[in-house]
């Protein structure tokens, strides 16, 4: 458990509990739509500096798992005619059409095969130091776009599915966001985090001193994978249509920028580089149309946010390592120095 | 299966296989002198492409001249990405590095993305190249053999370099322990740039040769070559150019295999890759002419 259960922590957790309740009072409708993108970034971006930033070890995966949530998810929630009407190219496969869970049975279920996944991966590549993890996560996400276009039985192919019923209000999204950081939190602050911690600062150090690499790093990643499929699964509720080519690696390449900007391995950075970064890209989107620059009207370059967020991640990583929050949390900015 | 198809699928195989093993040798020594997987060598190659392109295309040059272009052009680019983007980052954590490699990967595709715009441009092919060649029954077009023949020099000179003069020597030596090297008088640095250089240079023919056989070029069509040629090189034994190349025959012909005997699995060739990833990860990490790096340095 967080061991500082201080005023500090309950502090922020009203005022996160009030941001979200009184959200829908605040914004508009486009708002909000912006604000729910958000709360399910925040949950995968925190998950996703559990291994990035906490344990230290590149992973390139999120947009692996955020499909695999998402098609289970979608899956589950789309009743059997419905089934019958989308899949055009094949039938669906029996299994496919017995499965059928209410959203959250249906969110944990995600997890868990994202988890499950994440391990089988996990084995071979820990098994090495954590270089390789960079690659293989990266291919992993072309391999899963590859079988949700050629198994049309289970994805419906490249069509994707659509019309998956929209159960989650922002409220809910918002407080599923808030529990899962509260879960992280409470894994980075236990002996399991410390380890991590350990692991991402010296792991020779770490091993000597009796802690389980391995184990460690396979915790953190499949930790990591599992809430990173519950984020999938309510990313494929809120925008109710998925196709395989959603899950690009721009996905992976936004949360990297997330939690990087905030902060490699702080909670808070990541919670704060998700406001930036999503609410900053809707707000960039004027780059990729046509610019006016003095007068001088330029053509719309589509992929201009693209090559601003390349150059920000670059510019981040040379010049301010640190991010925004650093290491730190937010508890750690107003305490007095030990 | 007669003998002529098979001879046909085996040309095929061996013209892949030099085209992955060229964009695998660049990851290789990279990794060697560097220890970082670098994202950015396959946009090298897109841009060595692209550059082909452009200078056939806007500049109306000829084919050799859009050559040396795009060579040159690469290598600018291979030696600038190291300068600005790797070289303050020697001496951090071996994440940053690996996050600015992913930072300068999507850099390049997306600035080639907007300078040409978003559709996938045709490379005009030169005619030369599409003239057909019967040698009994096998159809054989000039790139079957201009492309392993050009491979096989340009290993020889990498490997002469390599093992014959001071500055092989260095490369090799750097591969083993920066510090040491460095006190024995070796500028680091200079050595680092010739090894982008190699690379680059490597990476911009297998483009070249790679825009020759599938005349479609998009800005992210590095990210699966790459993913490939690396997964070559880790077969190989990453750390080691034999190794590279090797792995990356071995990638090429058992994609052309798969596909000539199993067409219904035509569809997850581009998986066959990661699945060699995967094992040789569980089996022998170190690759076939496996060098362990993690015990002879850092």
């Amino acid at each position: 458990m967080i061991r500082s259960i201080n005023k500090n922590f309950i502090l922020y957790l009203l005022i996160s509990i009030a941001f979200v309740s009184f959200s829908p009072y605040l914004f508009e409708d486009y708002g909000i739509r912006i604000l729910n993108n958000i709360f399910i970034f925040i949950i995968l971006a925190v998950s996703y500096n559990l291994i990035n930033g906490v344990t230290g070890q590149l992973s390139l995966e999120p947009n692996g798992f955020v499909a695999i949530g998402a098609y289970v998810t979608a899956l589950s929630l789309l009743s059997e005619d419905l089934k019958w009407d989308l899949f055009q190219l094949e039938d669906p496969a029996p299994w496919v059409l017995a499965l059928s869970f209410d959203i959250f049975p249906a969110l944990l279920l995600s997890g868990v095969v994202a988890s499950i996944v994440a391990f089988i991966l996990a084995v071979p590549v820990f098994r090495v130091r954590g270089d390789y993890l960079a690659i293989v996560t990266l291919g992993f996400g072309f391999i899963i776009k590859v079988f949700a276009i050629n198994s049309p039985e289970i994805t419906n192919g490249s069509i994707g599915l659509n019309e998956i019923p929209s159960v989650l209000d922002s409220y809910t999204i918002g407080f599923i966001a808030i529990v899962v950081v509260i879960l992280i939190l409470n894994i980075i602050y236990s002996k399991f985090g410390r380890a991590m911690k350990a692991v991402r600062d010296d792991e020779d150090a770490a091993s000597a001193i009796g802690i389980d690499t391995f184990k460690i790093k396979t915790l953190a990643f499949v930790t990591s994978a599992f809430f990173e499929g519950i984020g999938g699964g309510m990313l494929a509720v809120l925008l109710t249509t998925i196709s395989p080519d959603l899950f690009t690696f721009f996905l992976t390449f936004q949360l990297l920028i997330i939690i990087v900007l905030g902060g490699l391995g702080s909670t808070s950075g990541a919670i704060i580089g998700s406001f930036l970064v999503i609410g900053g890209s809707e707000w960039l989107r004027f780059l990729d149309g046509p610019i006016d620059i003095f007068g001088i009207q330029t053509d719309a370059h589509p992929g201009t946010r693209m090559v601003v967020f390349s150059l920000i991640l670059i510019i981040v990583m040379l010049f301010a390592r640190e991010g925004i929050m650093g290491k730190r949390e937010f508890s750690d900015i107003f305490r007095k120095k030990r | 299966m007669d003998i002529a198809t098979l001879l046909q699928q085996l040309i095929n195989g061996i013209s892949l296989g030099s085209m992955y093993a060229l964009i695998a040798i660049g990851y290789t020594m990279v990794y060697g002198v560097l220890r970082l997987i670098n994202f950015a060598h396959a946009d090298i190659m897109m841009v060595g492409a692209f550059a082909t392109f452009f200078a056939m295309d806007s500049l109306q040059s000829g084919f050799v001249v859009a050559t040396f272009f795009a060579i040159i052009f690469s290598i600018l680019i291979g030696v600038l990405t190291d300068k600005v983007a790797y070289k303050p980052l020697r001496h951090s954590p071996r994440i940053s590095l690996l996050i600015t490699a992913i930072g300068v990967s999507f850099f390049l595709e997306n600035i080639v993305n907007v300078t040409f715009g978003g559709t996938p441009k045709s490379f005009s092919v030169p005619e030369f190249f599409d003239t057909i060649i019967n040698v009994g029954s096998t159809i054989l077009t000039p790139t079957v053999i201009i492309v392993p023949v050009v491979t096989l020099i340009l290993l020889s000179l990498l490997l002469f370099i390599l093992y014959k003069t001071k500055y092989g020597m260095a490369i090799r030596a750097l591969a083993f322990d920066v510090k040491t090297v460095s006190l024995m008088g070796v500028d680091a640095n200079k050595i680092i740039m010739i090894v982008f250089i190699i690379g680059s240079s490597l990476a911009a023919v297998g483009g070249i040769f790679w825009a020759i056989n599938y005349p479609v070029l998009t800005p992210y069509m590095g990210l699966m070559i790459g993913l490939k040629a690396f997964a070559a090189a880790v077969l190989g034994g990453i750390g080691s150019v034999s190794g590279a190349v090797l792995g990356g025959f071995i990638l090429g012909f058992t994609e052309v295999a798969v596909v000539a005997f199993f067409p219904e699995l035509g569809a997850y060739k581009d998986a066959i890759a990661f699945i060699f990833l995967i094992l040789v990860l569980v089996i022998k990490p170190t690759g076939i002419m496996g060098i362990d790096f993690e015990k002879s340095r850092f």
